[in-house]
């Protein structure tokens, strides 16, 4: 029910959509999220994720399990990537599904909310005249 | 006693290392630590947060420290 993976590769968004889909569901909610070409106006090159990786399966893992709980979602899939990733490339990829629509747009906004507070993973903006680790400081 | 804490992110660069031993007494709880961090590494200071990971689950601050605890530092996280 619950498909939670940390990975060093490129995402599918395929993948998290093939695991969520099930003849009992009615609605599937996917959210991608991407590199952005610029923060504040300042042009991006790359980010560089890194995560304390087995307690980010685990805090993943904790989040799925209130998801399905809360929302009574059927299934969740749940991909996040560490590493080097270029502008338009794909850190998290969340699949929802449920049996009625409205479910899984709550969970799966629910589930990157909470994902970006608890989960130990750590984005560094590289721009061409620096780098800063995204809202470390004030 | 000897304590190893692990440091991923901003609190690497820090700190200057991924381990980082350090000495406390024995009892010291999670407060203690931090204490301890921000007086030797006064940048600590800026970060906008910092929790502790004792065997990879966050703890509170009053929790006693022991040796072989596997001691983490997670400054804002920033996923997704």
């Amino acid at each position: 029910m619950i498909d939670i993976q940390l990975l060093h590769t490129p995402l599918s968004e395929k993948a998290c959509l093939d695991f969520v889909k099930t003849d009992d569901v009615g609605g599937i909610v996917v959210f991608v999220g991407t590199v952005r070409n610029q923060t504040k106006g300042k042009a991006v090159i790359r980010l560089d994720f890194e995560a304390y990786e087995p307690m980010a399966i685990s805090e993943m893992r904790k989040i799925a399990i209130l998801a399905v709980e809360q929302f009574s979602l059927k299934k969740i899939s749940l991909h996040h990537r560490v590493g080097t990733l270029d502008v338009g490339e794909i850190p998290v990829v969340i699949a929802v599904s449920s049996a009625h629509r409205k479910a899984a747009f709550v969970a799966c906004e629910f589930v990157i909310d909470t994902l970006k507070e608890t989960v130990p993973i750590w984005k560094k903006e590289i721009f061409e005249d620096g780098e800063v680790w995204v809202s470390a400081t004030p | 006693m000897n304590l190893k804490v692990l440091c991923f992110g901003i609190t690497r660069d820090i700190i200057g290392q991924f381990e980082y031993k350090l000495s406390l007494p024995s009892e010291a709880t999670v407060a203690d630590l931090k204490n301890q961090l921000s007086i030797q590494f006064p940048k600590f200071a800026t970060l906008k947060s910092l929790r502790i990971a004792l065997n990879e689950e966050y703890a509170e601050d009053a929790m006693t420290l022991k040796e072989n605890d596997e001691i983490v530092l997670i400054p804002p996280v920033s996923g997704g």
